[in-house]
């Protein structure tokens, strides 16, 4: 993908294979798809579909065992984990099912993370970061309790934070791996509204972030701009 | 599958390989092995001192007998009445007598030393065997008597100091000996520990002509009887109604009681401070336990909601946990075997000979140890199992019920007050220490958490590094206040060992001045004194003030007849038991303040008669002023109340005496003179010429005597020290029992701070921060407890001013924070190397 490309991701004939008891057993083959800036794309698949390895692979979170993933314009299987880290770095977002909050820190200093992971901000003062990190807990409406612990707060609540955290350096890619699984629907249904809408309308006048959601859920996968479906590690 | 079949099956069931197969599975799980580790660190620092004390305690029974150099034993400060040995000899046993008395004898170009003299019949010993060599590198030879008249042995120390060889001949007195032998061992000797001169022995038929038995020289009878038990019976209680003032009966038990005491004492102090490394191994298996119970609750969810009773379940895990605390403990004992050789290197030389092999009780104490440990410290985590709900299958949110902390407090408190009970023999000992460790713990505990708090305000300040460390840190407050703890405790006996004991003993040092006297000079005869002291003066050294001393026993106090058995402590019954020295002058000693009274004349005082007694010794027998004190001094009673209070200066190293009367009282008493002064190094050898022409004299080195002091420190300390490094490694098993508990939680966090972008050195640093912090509380808190104790034991004990030193804090901070934070990093680094998608995705 060169530089004047729309593409913010770009997969092309990957695979995943791993050892098994009984040998090599391929989780994925041949799987290319490319998600466009500010687009919102739903990885729709039943469990043990191999949605949530692509999920990995997409975020260079692991690299594919063939193919190659580019992402924000760099070819994941050149990087190192570090250099894949640092690629993430303040650009990638994630939520996650179970959350994922770190337990030792409040509310605020979950959201504050990514901001001082980002090398881009070594120069801001921590006021600053404070400032940037409450004002996404506010778009969460979470702004009254910054101060609260991840067990202080309820699963919805927790969900929110996670949110937060995932916008608050205004990522070109948000990847959502079944944000809703463990909440109750009409609590779901809330964060999905959340997502949707400050994926679509980021704050201040920064593009809009592009979605990558993983769902086994056909309803919430056609609120997304496209909808791509997966099943026994190929695309359907 | 037919009822029948599981009936058939159900037979062949063996519950002990059910429990085998089941304990090896969950050998693999790391709580376990972090419980084993501690308990192989506890056992083993309880088997150390188990197995050397079983080995020290079996060489003294074995040598009692020939300790005590018979069966029976009496020793008295006058000669034994001659009826004595006529008896035995009449009763059939085999009788020895000796007499010890220390004094300067002189080798070759009148070289002198200090000697403690035996003169010894050729009866002895009656138990055990002498040996002497022929030459240094001569083979051990057994003697069964003593040296023949006009011959004498010497130990090879004093040899050596007098630069005389064998057949070369030793000045003693007025008799001129040819050295016969290199005394090798002499079986009723006791330890090198408590006697200062080396020996020179003698045949007791030359001692009279010696010319060193004078009124007032310090001489030890000693009269020993061997035979059948009934006889020696028989014989005791004819001696005991025979028995003199001054006369002590020993048996057995009484075989060189100062040696026993001592030893009994650091056999207790060792005991007590491996009981140390238990309290933290502990801590870590009461972490481990509380750990593996987590990780347990879903089987054992899974065993109830098919039909298992909460009781079983508790049984099965509660089985495995014992199988390996029993397997953990035999290895504790290997290990504990081998490092008692260290032990045994570093004090073996309390006791002449070899040690015996260790019996098989450290063998069962070890295991029991580890049991009560295991058991006291993991049973209240492992309760928690057997009452886990089988709904947990269906709904992950029920835990386990919480561990009751009244619970866990209780057992762990009975477990560790029985230990201290077991080990240090002594209910009100056993009580004061459990209280001491549970005061200081707490303290420990409060001050830990305090400082965890305080830490609090600093998560804003700082890179995400150390806000991330300090926030594990405070997140995990009781875990990081046991962590604490158990290091402070480690690090503070390191240092109160290596900087703080050094710091007291150089502060003594240089409490004692320059010139204080290095010399004493005992046994100067009546009628000696001006001629002494005019030829210390033709030597160039400052005329000495020669003090009287005058040998008197304590017979009454207000006229009540006191006995040695009236007093709890060994050393008021010792001081009753001996003959004081007593003294008299004019004026009181410079050196001296009057506390309260008035020294004899002054304030209506009465000039003649009157007692004026040492501050110390009115406390240790309860006196007060007016107190009538009878002391029975050359066979006749002399009272006299107290009528003043001195305090002394015991360190000044002048000569000093508990107990001074008026002239008049006891000018007229038989006495020899004492004095001490300092002589410069280089007047050493001049001492020696002049010191001939007073035989009976005899010279203390007083700098020699500190020296042995401070080699038996050296060697005690050294022991304690290897003792505690048990108490450290223990310390680090909790770190590694609280690595262990969080490491799904750190490999979580990692994972997710990768996710979203940090970079290994970032995660690193984190932890690097969070375990630095902890090392460096734990070395300030015990920095700061290691300082405190030096400044109390300096105030209290050794009456001089502690300063602080800067090292204390340099050592237990510096070494505190690296150390801690490298084998935090040891134990956490791998979290770095799992792919964070792996980790997020798996279960909670």
């Amino acid at each position: 993908m060169d530089a004047s490309s729309s593409y913010v991701l770009e997969a092309r004939d990957i695979e995943q294979r791993i050892n098994g008891p009984s040998g090599p057993l391929d989780i994925l083959r041949g799987i290319s798809l490319a998600v466009q800036a500010g687009e919102t794309v739903a990885i729709l698949g039943a469990s043990g579909s191999g949605k949530s390895t692509l999920l990995g692979l997409l975020a260079g979170l692991d690299a594919p065992s063939a193919g190659e993933v580019r992402l924000l314009g760099r070819t994941i299987s050149e990087l190192d984990e570090d250099g894949r880290a640092a690629l993430r770095a303040g650009r990638v977002g994630f939520v996650f099912q179970s959350f994922q909050l770190l337990p030792a820190l409040t509310a605020l200093e979950n959201a504050l993370l990514p901001l001082e992971l980002n090398p881009a901000h070594a120069g801001e003062d921590q006021a600053t970061l404070n400032r940037w990190a409450s004002q996404a807990l506010e778009r969460v409406g979470l702004g009254e309790r910054a101060a609260h612990y991840p067990h202080q707060l309820s699963g919805g609540e927790q969900q929110r934070v996670a949110i937060a955290r995932a916008i608050v350096d205004h990522p070109a890619v948000l990847f959502a791996d079944e944000p809703t699984g463990n909440l109750d629907g009409k609590t779901g249904q809330r964060i999905i509204e959340l997502l949707f809408g400050l994926a679509r309308h980021p704050d201040g006048d920064g593009p809009a972030t592009a979605l990558v959601l993983v769902t086994h859920d056909p309803e919430l996968a056609a609120q997304c701009d496209r909808i791509i479906s997966i099943q026994d590690g190929v695309l359907a | 599958m037919t009822a029948s079949h599981i009936h058939t099956r159900g037979q062949g069931r063996n519950p002990l390989r059910a429990l085998l197969r089941g304990t090896w599975r969950e050998w693999r799980s790391a709580e376990l092995r972090v419980l084993a580790a501690a308990l192989v660190v506890a056992v083993a620092a309880v088997a150390a001192v188990g197995f050397f004390t079983d080995r020290v305690d079996r060489g003294m029974a074995q040598q009692a007998t020939a300790l005590l150099g018979g069966d029976l034993a009496v020793v008295s400060d006058n000669p034994l009445p001659a009826g004595r040995p006529d008896e035995a000899a009449n009763r059939g046993l085999d009788t020895a007598r000796t007499a010890s008395l220390p004094s300067v004898v002189f080798g070759k170009d009148d070289q002198s030393r200090l000697a403690a003299l035996r003169a010894v019949e050729p009866s002895w010993p009656l138990k055990g065997e002498a040996r002497t060599r022929s030459g240094p590198d001569g083979e051990e030879q057994p003697r069964e008597r003593g040296p023949q008249p006009g011959t004498a042995w010497l130990e090879s120390t004093l040899l050596e100091a007098l630069g005389l060889q064998v057949g070369d001949r030793v000045e003693v007195g007025d008799l001129d000996l040819e050295v016969t032998g290199i005394l090798a061992h002499e079986p009723d000797r006791g330890s090198n520990l408590l006697n200062i001169a080396p020996r020179l022995m003698l045949a007791f038929d030359d001692l009279d002509a010696s010319g060193l038995i004078g009124p007032g020289s310090r001489v030890r009878y000693e009269f020993f009887a061997a035979g059948p038990s009934s006889e020696i019976e028989a014989f005791r209680a004819w001696l005991g109604d025979e028995l003199e003032a001054g006369e002590r009966l020993l048996g057995l038990d009484d075989a060189n009681p100062e040696l026993r005491t001592a030893i009994e004492r650091a056999e207790r102090f060792l005991g007590l401070a491996s009981l140390m490394a238990v309290l933290l191994a502990g801590a870590a298996i009461a972490v481990a336990a509380h750990h593996f119970a987590q990780r347990r609750a879903d089987p054992a969810a899974v065993m109830r909601a098919l039909g298992a009773s909460g009781r079983r379940v508790l049984l099965t895990y509660f089985g495995r946990v014992v199988l390996v605390a029993l397997l953990a403990s035999a290895v504790g004992l290997a290990i504990g075997f081998a490092a008692q050789f260290v032990l045994a290197s570093l004090l073996g030389g309390w006791l002449d000979g070899d040690l015996p092999p260790p019996g098989a009780r450290p063998l069962v104490a070890g295991l029991g140890v580890g049991l009560i440990t295991a058991v006291g410290f993991a049973l209240p985590a492992l309760l928690r199992i057997g009452q886990v709900s089988p709904l947990r299958v269906l709904r992950r949110d029920l835990g386990l019920p919480p561990t009751s902390v009244w619970l866990s407090g209780a057992l762990a408190l009975l477990a560790f007050g029985g230990l201290l009970y077991w080990q240090a023999a002594d209910p009100q000992l056993a009580a004061w220490v459990l209280i001491g460790t549970a005061v200081a713990i707490a303290l420990l505990a409060v001050l830990g958490m305090g400082l965890v708090l305080a830490l609090r305000p600093l998560r804003n300040r700082g890179g995400m590094a150390l806000r991330f460390g300090l926030a594990n840190l405070s997140r995990r407050g009781g875990l990081s206040a046991v962590q604490l703890v158990a290091f402070s405790v480690g690090i503070l006996a390191l240092l109160l060992l290596a900087i703080v004991r050094v710091d007291l003993l150089e502060a003594w040092d240089a409490s004692i001045p320059e010139d204080a006297p290095n010399q004493f000079f005992i046994n100067i005869q009546p009628g000696q004194e001006q001629a002494f002291a005019d030829r210390v003066e033709a030597a160039g050294l400052e005329r000495p003030q020669l003090d009287p001393m005058i040998r008197g026993r304590l017979i009454e106090i207000n006229d009540e007849r006191v006995h040695p058995e009236d007093f709890d402590d060994d050393r008021d019954r010792r001081l009753v038991d001996r003959e004081f020295n007593l003294s008299y002058a004019h004026t009181p000693p410079a050196h001296n303040r009057i506390v309260d009274g008035h020294w004899f004349g002054e304030a209506g005082q009465d000039p003649d008669r009157g007692w004026s007694v040492e501050a110390g010794l009115m406390e240790r027998f309860d006196l007060a002023l007016g107190d009538y004190l009878t002391f029975r001094v050359g066979g006749q009673p002399i009272r006299s109340p107290i009528t003043s209070v001195r305090e002394v200066d015991w360190d000044s190293f002048q000569v000093n005496f508990f107990v001074i009367g008026p002239p008049p009282l006891l000018d007229q008493q038989p006495r020899t003179f004492i004095t001490a002064m300092h002589v410069p190094e280089d007047q050493r050898s001049a001492q020696n010429q002049w010191l001939r022409e007073f035989p009976a004299v005899s010279a203390i080195d007083v700098s020699a005597i500190l020296a042995q002091v401070r080699d038996v420190m050296d060697q005690a300390t050294r022991a304690v020290e290897y003792v505690f490094l048990f108490t450290l490694i223990a310390g680090l098993t909790v770190l590694y029992a609280a690595v262990q508990a969080t490491r799904d939680v750190r490999r979580r966090e990692a994972a997710l701070l990768r996710t979203l972008g940090a970079r290994r050195d970032h995660i690193r640093n984190g932890l690097l921060a969070e375990f630095g912090t902890l090392g460096l509380l734990a070395g300030l808190l015990a920095a700061v407890i290691a300082t405190a104790v030096g400044a109390l034991l300096a105030w209290q004990v050794f009456e001089f001013d502690y300063s602080v030193n800067p090292l204390t804090f340099v050592y237990g901070i510096g070494g505190g924070t690296l150390g801690i934070a490298l084998a935090g990093w040891l134990g956490t680094r791998r979290v770095l190397d799992q792919a964070p998608l792996a980790v997020l995705r798996g279960p909670e």
